[in-house]
């Protein structure tokens, strides 16, 4: 598998440069902002500032767009690494080792899944004063852990009872070399399809608990934020919600597409 | 944006995974094997929301001071306050007595008295649940049909003009959140653009959401929205893959009509991945409606829910916590019993 006949594929082709230009827009946005992400540029909900507007206390939009989507990102992709991490090495574990070890992860599975995942949120949310990053990014990543888990197990099910698994057994290398040796490489391409689909989650999720009100750093630029500040005006200046909500979008379309692309190939790798 | 499951291992997958359907084989009796795997079924059911009920209070009650977290900024000045809520939820006894109290008055039917307001649980919350089971029945009345039109019009020709636009459009759709959604319907619909529909379900006090079915057609349409390309998506692979099969190859060798083939042969046997799918989503939409309630101002569980977390009002938290997790587990409990009694194999293989 490499890169350029990844890109052959139309949909990892559009999902990727979609991908690549929002990532670009949230890491080099601060740089080219007209304004500062604080600075009063006008009269609340006008057309002042540059041209998307000002938004509820008069900042301008398209500069906090610039500078709103560090956070989301960050948040988003740590959170899906952990909740990926988690996940695969349960998954995996489960599936390797069976038994009433398999049995134990796959209830304990069950019983999380009962919880939507905004609900976990939600649960944690309510006991605390004021959520901290990292805190977002424990929430969204163990959310995403037994969905993943899941997933892992079931792939790494279909190569458990391969004879390369049994040969490395039967000449006695050790468990955990064959889960890194055998198994790794077999996992890498379904696993991708996960972590694109679990960032296209974690995206939505991050920028949800947002717009639900639940602010790390209150007033700062944050596109989950911005839907929440500004979306009492959104009949007058619609700008200020409509452009985070854009930008948002093309982003989930552009991880979902890269992941279904994947998705697409792990399925004809394993048939 | 839904909650999917890869599609390799996904639900459908889940559909397959029946230990004990292939444990019962080894019994004699058919009717006892059945009702075997039916009490264990529900006996995990029963387990499931036990351990449920565990992580709802454990996640409200120990992650941070109840007390400070309900009152904020109040906490230092009014002692007599803290002391009052103390005692309302126990707080003197220790965690796990607190929990039995709590989960005895839940299994008696009592729900607790909410902190904010004073008001019974249960009076606070019922009209709310009412409305967002309306609004979740609603939308999945217009989802099913709509998964079904869809994925025979795309399954009728794989390939075609109309597969692609469909396959195109579910794609983009299937990974946007779904408040980004409602967002850019509500710009379409009901502000500069078309000023057709209400932004906002604002009901006077009283009324009931179907009393005023245009404040509705925004949030079910969201959730539809939101909901469904997942489904067609599986629908039309399983389609595609009973279409692959001998007895539709056979099927059509006799010259039954190929919409005959795909409505009487290759439909039926998608129904039983289809149930666990749709069980799956509207699982999900009972999470969903939490921020598309907030984003339109319905008054249902969903935005009860977010005023009750930013205002720590715990009882409340817990109760509609255990209704949207316990509204999982039932549904997945019937869409598992449904799909066993639906396949023959499943069904013989206890008996035989």
């Amino acid at each position: 598998m490499n890169l350029r006949s990844l890109l052959r594929d139309p949909k990892i082709l559009i999902g990727g440069l979609l991908t690549v230009l929002i990532i670009a827009l949230a890491v080099f946005g601060p740089f080219v902002a007209p304004h500062g992400e604080y600075e009063i540029v006008g009269r609340p909900y006008t057309n002042e500032g540059s041209f998307l507007g000002t938004d509820y206390i008069g900042q301008d939009v398209w500069s906090r767009v610039l500078y709103g989507g560090r956070s989301v990102l960050v948040i988003a992709l740590l959170a899906t690494l952990l909740g990926v991490a988690i996940g695969v090495l349960l998954g995996v574990l489960a599936a390797y080792v069976g038994g009433w070890l398999d049995e134990i992860v796959m209830r304990l599975n069950d019983v999380l899944l009962a919880f939507p995942q905004i609900l976990i949120a939600l649960l944690v949310l309510s006991s605390v004063d004021q959520p901290t990053w990292w805190m977002i990014v424990l929430i969204v990543g163990i959310s995403h852990a037994p969905r993943v888990a899941r997933m892992a197990r079931g792939v790494a099910l279909t190569y458990v009872t391969r004879d390369f698994v049994t040969a490395a057994e039967a000449i006695g290398e050790p468990r955990w070399r064959i889960l890194l040796a055998e198994l790794g490489p077999n996992l890498v391409v379904p696993l991708l399809a996960e972590a694109g689909l679990r960032l296209t989650y974690s995206i939505g999720m991050v920028a949800g608990i947002g717009f639900l009100g639940f602010a790390t750093d209150p007033g700062a630029a944050d596109w989950g934020q911005m839907t929440n500040e500004n979306r009492l005006a959104l009949l007058v200046q619609p700008w200020g919600v409509l452009a985070p909500v854009i930008i948002i979008a093309l982003f989930t379309i552009g991880t979902n597409l890269i992941a279904d692309g994947l998705g697409e190939r792990a399925a004809k790798g394993a048939a | 944006m839904t909650e999917p499951s890869n599609l390799a291992t996904s639900a459908v997958g889940e559909a397959r995974r029946h230990p004990d359907a292939v444990e019962a084989r080894t019994r004699r009796s058919p009717g006892k094997a059945w009702g075997l795997w039916v009490a264990r079924r529900l006996g995990l059911a029963v387990l499931t929301l036990w351990l449920v009920s565990v992580i709802v209070f454990w996640a409200t009650s120990a992650l941070g001071d109840p007390v400070r977290a309900i009152l904020g900024k109040d906490f230092a000045v009014s002692p007599a306050r803290v002391q009052l809520i103390r005692d309302a939820l126990h707080l003197d006894k220790p965690l796990v007595e607190r929990y039995f109290i709590w989960l005895g008055d839940l299994l008696s039917g009592n729900l607790g008295t909410s902190v904010t307001s004073n008001l019974p649980v249960a009076e606070l919350i019922g009209d709310r649940v009412v409305n967002s089971a309306f609004l979740v029945l609603v939308v999945a009345l217009v989802m099913i049909p709509l998964t079904l039109v869809l994925a025979l019009l795309s399954a009728r020709r794989p390939g075609g003009v109309l597969d692609n636009v469909i396959q195109g459009i579910t794609l983009a759709l299937a990974g946007v959140p779904e408040f980004v959604t409602g967002i850019l319907l509500v710009a379409l619909f009901s502000t500069s653009v078309f000023h057709l529909l209400p932004a906002v379900a604002v009901l006077p006090p009283g009324s009931a959401p179907w009393d005023r079915p245009a404040s509705l057609i925004l949030p079910m349409a969201t959730l539809v929205i939101s909901v469904t390309p997942y489904l067609v998506r599986i629908l039309r692979s399983n389609l595609l893959e009973s279409l692959g099969s001998d007895y539709v190859e056979l099927a059509r060798l006799k010259g039954i009509p190929e919409r005959r083939v795909l409505l009487r042969h290759a439909l039926p046997n998608t129904l039983v991945p289809a149930i666990q799918v749709t069980a799956l989503q509207l699982a999900w939409l009972v999470g969903g409606v939490v921020l598309i309630e907030y984003l339109f101002n319905y008054p249902g569980i969903g935005a009860t829910l977010v005023d009750a977390v930013r205002n720590s009002d715990f009882p409340v938290v817990q109760a509609l916590a255990m209704i949207i997790a316990g509204v999982y587990v039932l549904v997945n409990l019937v869409a598992d019993i449904l799909s066993i009694l639906l396949t023959p194999r499943a069904r013989t293989g206890m008996a035989a």
